[in-house]
């Protein structure tokens, strides 16, 4: 009975919509050309367009310009991994264990020189990480109105100081003014064993010449070097931090460090991660100041402030020249090893920060 | 109960609208910024700091050099300013204070080292800058051991323009060609492209120095040149074009194109009417940054470009120097007057840099469709040319309308 009373409902209802319906077809302004039009002749209205002739020409332009470069950088790879396989076939994975570089005779790897890069980096990360994490922290957080701009602006003009003026600055200033310092590390820290500087006798080194052209310096000057970049992408990553949570944790009563330590460095975890990631990235690859500042050995050196390093980028600057053709495709594998190096932590860090950044627009 | 009534009939419970009041709001609260007591905090702490060093350093311990006073002054002043704080204030505030401290101090050391390496850079290359035939003459003339009077480094700035002319007459066209495909065609093509651009970025700028030696200059030409020296830019500025040109282009507002679609216009004229000049300016400012990135970079030119003392104009025969390479091997030499030189020519490109980036900051630097001044100024008097052509037709079509109009613009102006 009450399903009957239902459908009664639901057929008065109809009713009524249907009057209403035909009532408001009756007031309203009817559209001119439908009743114009045949009936009958109802074409489908197609939705796909079709390409005039200069759309054409620029769909194919723009697909060429994207083959072009595809083309020149995979030319730069493929060729790369071409002429490096001479070398490589002829030593194998002892490439990677030998500490010598003398293609002539046949022994060469990139141990030594792979980590004497690694080193230098390393060194460069210690001394940018700090300055940077508190520069970008300084710039989002505690500066504010034209200053900020203004910094960020001189931030943004250091990235593009060419390396040649750092590599001047590393090697005609700071290699004399560090070198106390270097000894100091060296006399109060000496017993951790990278910090210690000895001689061929295993005495403790005091002569200022034991101490200049190290991996110490010119990590330093590296480090300088890189500060910028990361700088600006974990700035960027930082003001990004949402203003709502902020201000909760203000309103909870927060200082600015709890606010930065509960909101803005969860938040930026990814910049500073991405940013120090790309920084590092920059630093394996840094050729002329690292160049002008180290003086070339072929060995592991454990005592990072002890003169003499080497890096792969330095390497392949000081042989190039005098390379046969089996040398050069050493120093290809060299330069492909140190590619492989920095593309898998630029690939790391691209990511790192693609996916803080998608967190970011969760808002909530 | 009767003071609950009683507040009814006074006058001052009303509400004011805003700029309707007529008397003084008297000195307006600080919200920010330090107390005079907060102030006094920090300035105390730094002068103990000061003195404890210099007290440490000349007198009490057997401490010596700068560098080590300024860190034992740094400590001081810490320990002495966070004592000062916790005499008024709880924990919570202390560590507050100790961080912002450190921030503002690694900004402090930073700002001072590089500012630091630009004027020191700058300051020793005086010297040479004083002498105008740097600008002039070549090094042809000037043996190893001439004064600055003689000689000067024309020939590195002439194969620095050339250089980098080759590198951006490959990369504009091709970087920007490339970064509209990635945006405005699209597709899984355009997927892999960005990939492989993004990979190239991570190039160490010697490799590409190293490919171009030996995939052109070994195989190709058997001479270094200053068209070798420009492909090897070419080869490391791309990828970096590519990419902020890319950031550039996929922030232009998607209504922008919707709307052009909307009112019939092909692919082709949204592009180059609506997204490209709506992207100008950061378009600009990309290029502009990477021909920073391309002039100061030595490495791809150390291979490539080849070392000589005199002027050469044609890129395809001959070695070609440029700026930073120039720098370099005068920085080899032992020659006090070849290291000034070598100073003079960073200060020069130091400069040039400098330019670049003042220029990239004055034409760009604005988000896509935000207009300048004068842009400004040109779309108004666009739109007034508009409205003065619709007036001029309106009258035809119906003469009630264009009277209105015509009331309206009346009124406007």
């Amino acid at each position: 009975m009450i399903g009957a009373q239902i459908g009664g409902w639901k057929a008065a209802i109809r009713r009524v919509a249907t009057i209403e319906a035909g009532g408001s077809a009756a007031v309203a302004t009817w559209l001119p050309a439908s009743t114009m039009e045949p009936a009958g002749v109802e074409t489908k209205r197609r939705l796909d367009g079709r390409e005039v002739l200069a759309d054409q020409i620029f769909r194919r332009t723009a697909f060429a310009s994207g083959i072009i470069t595809v083309g020149i950088m995979l030319a730069v790879g493929v060729f790369l991994t071409l002429r490096a396989s001479d070398a490589l076939r002829a030593t194998g994975l002892s490439f990677l264990s030998t500490q010598a570089w003398s293609p002539e005779t046949g022994t060469f790897g990139v141990a030594a020189v792979l980590f004497g890069t690694v080193s230098i980096a390393l060194i460069a990360l210690a001394v940018s990480l700090p300055l940077s994490l508190g520069t970008a922290m300084l710039l989002s957080e505690v500066v504010s109105g034209r200053v900020r701009g203004i910094l960020v602006s001189l931030v943004d003009l250091m990235a593009a100081v060419p390396s040649i003026v750092f590599g001047l600055w590393g090697v005609y200033f700071l290699q004399a003014a560090i070198i106390p310092v270097s000894h100091w590390i060296s006399v109060w820290l000496g017993w951790i064993p990278i910090f210690a500087v000895t001689d061929a006798a295993g005495q403790q080194a005091s002569d200022a010449s034991a101490f200049t052209s190290s991996a110490f310096i010119a990590g330093i000057v590296v480090g300088f070097m890189v500060v910028p970049t990361q700088t600006s992408i974990m700035r960027e990553a930082f003001t990004r931090a949402p203003i709502g949570e902020r201000e909760g944790a203000y309103a909870l009563g927060a200082t600015r460090w709890g606010m930065i330590r509960s909101v803005v460095l969860p938040f930026g975890k990814g910049g500073i991660i991405g940013g120090t990631m790309l920084g590092l990235g920059r630093a394996l690859g840094e050729t002329i100041a690292v160049y002008m500042i180290i003086s070339p050995i072929f060995t592991i050196n454990w005592q990072v402030l002890k003169t003499g390093t080497n890096s792969v980028s330095a390497l392949i600057a000081l042989r190039y020249g005098e390379a046969s053709e089996f040398g050069l495709s050493a120093l290809m594998a060299a330069g492909l090893v140190l590619f492989l190096l920095t593309l898998v932590i630029n690939f790391t860090a691209s990511s790192v920060v693609a996916r803080s950044r998608s967190g970011a627009q969760s808002d909530g | 109960m009767a003071d609950i009534y009683r507040t009814e009939v006074l006058p001052s419970v009303r509400t004011t609208l805003p700029g309707t009041k007529t008397e003084d709001d008297g000195p307006r609260r600080q919200v920010h910024g330090f107390t005079a007591a907060q102030r006094y905090d920090v300035f105390g702490a730094a002068a103990a700091g000061v003195a404890l060093a210099t007290l440490l350093f000349g007198w009490f311990a057997p401490l010596s050099g700068a560098i080590g006073w300024t860190v034992v002054a740094f400590l001081a002043f810490l320990g002495l300013y966070m004592l000062l704080i916790w005499l008024h204030s709880d924990f919570e505030e202390v560590k507050d204070r100790l961080i912002t401290t450190l921030f503002g101090a690694a900004g402090t050391l930073l700002f001072t080292v590089l500012v630091f390496i630009v004027i020191y850079t700058l300051g020793r290359g005086t010297e040479a800058l004083g002498h105008l035939n740097l600008f002039t003459q070549t090094m042809k003339d000037a043996g190893p051991l001439d004064g600055l009077d003689v000689g000067g480094i024309l020939h590195a700035i002439v194969g620095t323009l050339i250089q980098i002319s080759i590198a951006l007459a490959i990369t504009i066209p091709l970087g920007i060609g490339t970064a509209v495909f990635l945006n405005e065609v699209g597709g899984r093509f355009a997927r892999f492209v960005r990939t492989i651009s993004d990979a190239m970025t991570a190039l160490p700028s010697i490799v590409a120095g190293l490919f171009v030696y030996a995939a052109v200059i070994q195989a190709i030409t058997h001479e270094r040149s200053g068209l070798a020296a420009g492909i090897a830019i070419t080869v490391m500025m791309l990828p970096i074009v590519i990419r902020s040109a890319d950031v550039v282009l996929r922030l232009v507002p998607q209504n922008l194109r919707e709307a052009s679609y909307a009112l019939g216009s092909s692919r082709w004229q949204t592009v180059w009417q609506v997204v490209l000049p709506t992207a100008r300016s950061g378009l600009v400012t990309s290029v502009i940054l990477g021909t920073a990135r391309g002039i100061g970079e030595t490495s791809p030119v150390l291979l490539t470009s080849g070392i000589t003392a005199a002027m050469n104009v044609n890129p395809l025969a001959g070695p070609m120097i440029s700026l930073p390479l120039q720098v370099f091997d005068f920085v080899r030499s032992p020659e006090p007057t070849m290291v000034a030189r070598g100073f003079g020519t960073a200060a020069v490109l130091l400069l040039l840099v400098l330019v670049l980036f003042l220029l990239a900051r004055g034409l760009g630097g604005r988000a896509p469709g935000e207009l300048s001044d004068r842009q400004q100024l040109a779309a108004r008097a666009a739109s007034l040319r508009d409205l003065k052509r619709f007036e001029a037709r309106r009258p035809l079509v119906a003469p009630v309308v264009a009277a209105r109009v015509g009331v309206r613009s009346e009124e406007q102006s």
